[in-house]
């Protein structure tokens, strides 16, 4: 029974955030309105109606007001959005990105940043409306993929692109998509396996960040016990969500690093390394490497020294520290006791 | 300003008298059970006399019922997994929509690994479990049935004895989650059906990291914790001592401060909620009217969410919950109230206040002035609201 004070929310928040949120800004309806925009639903939990007063010559969004139904960084994502509008033209604010509205809040909790998404949403839909179009989030190109949420194809390339997203957990956080019945997991995996490859093709993620659906982590249970004939089906808890880290962007200007360019830059450090085990009358050869896994032999005096653990973990730090990345050097062949090191 | 704690369903503050009595389990008295030296001695003694505590407390038949465990997570996972062990030739569960997740995620895991198959019964709106489809899941092939005692989130009771008897009669263990009804309810597990039960120390002013499983004698039972002779060989590992010790005090305080619970505690209780349900529209209460925990309120406040309520409350120096502070972190609303089919409007609006008898006259009236304009401001924010008045016109409240 792990259960806490139910505020976890409040101490992930930004001062930004609490104070949009306790002092919203340009809240409540605007009765000379020109353009209205609405994103999200009652049954999602969070909606907003964004409300706007635009030039009609220059174009200019003279004043904008919110009324938003949510959670805490809703509301703040509502008021920071109509500072950062106002006084821009609808060209300017038509440019506007979800990241851009989370960083006017100093950032925002992975499983808030959907709340940027449905202030992007009403945005445009506010925008489609001045200029006599119809927009919703659903319009987007291709297909509705969620149903619970409205969430379609297009919606979800776009924010896999702009937020380089390489997990589905992430997905759902960003675009809602997958938070209801869950039954578009499959299809959610393939969104984004497909989004993923294009990104690593352009260089913006590495090929080790990326999401296949060779490497993907095991289908979560699904969101309902199958209806029997005594029951019918009933929804049952979800876990809560854990978000992943981001992927890194690739350096830039540099192709995703190949595994020949690893085991070239792991020779590399090895070899910067090995003055220093010579003068201690020892030497390290690299074996393979197999993954995140760097394989070495140890040789001369290294095999006895007692203090062989300590040059490994000297060896791996150098090389996390050269390449950026987790890896774990493991000795390999005879050691001191005659058995193979398991490297555990 | 001193925050006032209404969140006693999530967990309570130790009792001074039980912190107290578990101290020279740290110091002087820091023996193992199991040595044979006068260290182990005194501590076994302890040991013995809070189980003596706590079978008054569950009015158990034997002391060697109670099996102490690290709290009501593995109580419950415990008791699920022995009954599937003990019950060959049974591998069915019968368990329902709204129990807690270390009951429903061990169910599911169960059942997505061919285990297990698993029946889940549906409640109606006031939380009350679906007594025909209850019924008709029970069967020869059925090896337990698990279903908490009293609802976490709304506090509804469910009338577990009468439950137990059907199981019985169908050859089925029976388990209840009596987390949050133990120390707020009193029981006599002597008189009923019930095999197994499961209770949690820091519910009931006792610390984290202790809790029991009652295991009727005479019921089969396999251990999940191997190992060690400790708990007759039916959970192995040290005892906690100063836990163990400070579980029994708190059984001895919650059998006498029943009345305070049942009397005090619960119209403190009933003044809050008939304050607010008088002076906010749009909200109603949610759980069994007729039958529930004397210190939950669940308060769903329509076209309002949650947390942005809570974030002011918190502000206010009022720490309540929205609905399980399990699930409080996820943008997905409450399981329970989800299967109790609470409105559309009022789903994502649920508070939690719990209260213990740690709580005061002062503390109820800071929540009756603090809540209805913070709940005015937000709706003031909401486009489902407008002038004052909700778009479908004044809703009736479940009951006042």
């Amino acid at each position: 029974m792990t259960e806490s004070a139910g505020a976890p929310a409040m101490l992930d928040y930004s001062d930004k955030i609490k104070d949009h949120f306790f002092n919203p800004k340009n809240a409540g309806p605007l009765a000379e309105a020109n353009a209205v925009g609405e994103a999200g639903t009652l049954s999602c939990g969070d909606a907003l109606k964004l409300m706007l007063k635009v030039d009609p010559l220059t174009e200019v969004i003279l004043d904008a007001r919110f009324q938003t139904f949510g959670c805490g960084s809703a509301i703040a994502s509502s008021s920071a959005l109509t500072e950062l509008i106002i006084g821009k033209t609808i060209v300017e604010a038509s440019g506007l990105t979800t990241q851009q509205i989370a960083a006017s809040l100093g950032g925002l909790p992975p499983e808030k940043m959907h709340c940027a998404v449905l202030g992007h949403d009403a945005l445009q839909g506010a925008i489609a409306n001045f200029r006599g179009e119809a927009w919703t989030a659903s319009d987007e190109p291709g297909a509705l993929i969620c149903k619970c949420s409205g969430v379609s194809e297009g919606s979800l390339k776009h924010a896999i692109r702009m937020n380089r997203l390489t997990s589905v957990d992430q997905l759902t956080a960003f675009t809602k998509a997958g938070a209801g019945c869950f039954t578009c997991y499959d299809k959610l995996e393939a969104v984004l396996a497909q989004t993923n490859a294009e990104l690593v093709a352009e260089g913006l993620i590495a090929r080790e960040a990326a999401f296949s659906l060779q490497t993907r982590a095991p289908k979560p249970a699904p969101a309902t016990v199958a209806a029997t004939p005594e029951t019918p089906a009933q929804p049952v808890a979800r876990p809560r969500i854990q978000i992943s880290p981001l992927a890194p962007s690739a350096p830039a200007g540099e192709p995703a690093m190949t595994n020949l360019r690893k085991i070239k830059l792991i020779e590399e450090t090895i070899e910067e390394l090995r003055p220093f085990l010579r003068k201690d009358g020892g030497d390290c050869e690299l074996i393979d490497v197999d993954g995140s896994n760097v394989l070495v032999k140890m040789s001369g005096a290294c095999v006895l020294c007692k203090l062989a653990s300590a040059t490994i973990s000297g060896i791996q730090e150098k090389l996390v520290e050269k390449l950026g990345v987790p890896l774990r050097v493991i000795p390999v062949g005879k050691t001191p006791f005659g058995k193979a090191a398991s490297g555990h | 300003m001193k925050p006032i704690y209404l969140d006693n369903n999530a967990t309570t503050r130790v009792d001074p008298a039980v912190l107290e009595s578990m101290l020279p389990f740290f110091t002087e008295q820091f023996g193992n059970a199991s040595s044979t030296h006068s260290f182990g001695e005194t501590v076994a003694g302890a040991i013995k006399t809070a189980r003596k505590q706590l079978q008054e407390l569950l009015g158990a038949a034997h002391d060697h019922e109670i099996i102490y465990t690290s709290g009501g997570t593995e109580s419950n996972t415990t008791a699920v997994m022995a009954a599937l062990e003990a019950m060959p030739g049974r591998d069915e569960i019968i368990t329902s929509a709204v129990e807690h997740p270390s009951v429903l995620q061990l169910c599911e895991h169960l059942e997505k690994t061919g285990r297990a198959k698993i029946h889940v019964i549906g409640v109606d709106s006031y939380g009350r479990l679906d007594l025909d489809a209850y019924r008709s899941a029970l069967s020869d092939r059925v090896a337990l049935v698990s279903i908490m005692w009293a609802n976490n989130e709304t506090g509804t009771i469910v009338p577990v004895d009468a439950l137990a008897d059907l199981a019985k009669a169908a050859g089925a263990l029976f388990h209840t989650d009596a987390v949050q009804a133990i120390g707020k309810l009193p029981v006599a597990l002597k008189d009923t059906a019930i095999d197994m039960l499961s209770l949690s120390g820091h519910k009931l002013h006792a610390p984290k990291g202790i809790g029991a499983l009652y295991v009727k004698r005479g019921v089969r039972f396999k251990p999940l914790i191997r190992g060690g002779h400790q708990e007759r060989g039916r959970r192995a590992g040290t005892e906690n001592v100063p836990a163990i010790v400070g579980l029994g005090k708190a059984a001895e305080l919650a059998i006498q401060n029943f009345p305070d619970e049942l009397g005090r505690v619960k119209a403190l209780r009933d003044r809050l909620e008939k304050a607010i349900l008088s002076s906010v529209a749009n909200c109603a209460v949610n759980g069994d009217p007729h039958d529930r925990l004397p210190n939950t309120s669940n308060i769903a406040f329509d076209y309002i969410e949650g947390e942005a309520i809570l974030l002011h409350l918190t502000r206010a120096g009022v720490a309540a919950s929205t609905g399980s502070a399990c699930t409080a972190g996820s943008t997905e609303p409450s399981h329970v109230l989800r299967a109790m089919h609470v409105p559309e409007a009022a789903l994502h609006g649920a508070i939690r206040f719990s209260l213990s008898r740690d709580n005061s006259e002062a503390d109820v009236d800071r929540v009756i002035e603090a809540l209805p304009p913070i709940v005015d401001k937000l709706r003031a924010l909401s486009p489902f609201w407008s002038d004052g008045k909700s778009p479908s016109g004044d809703a009736t409240p479940l009951y006042a």
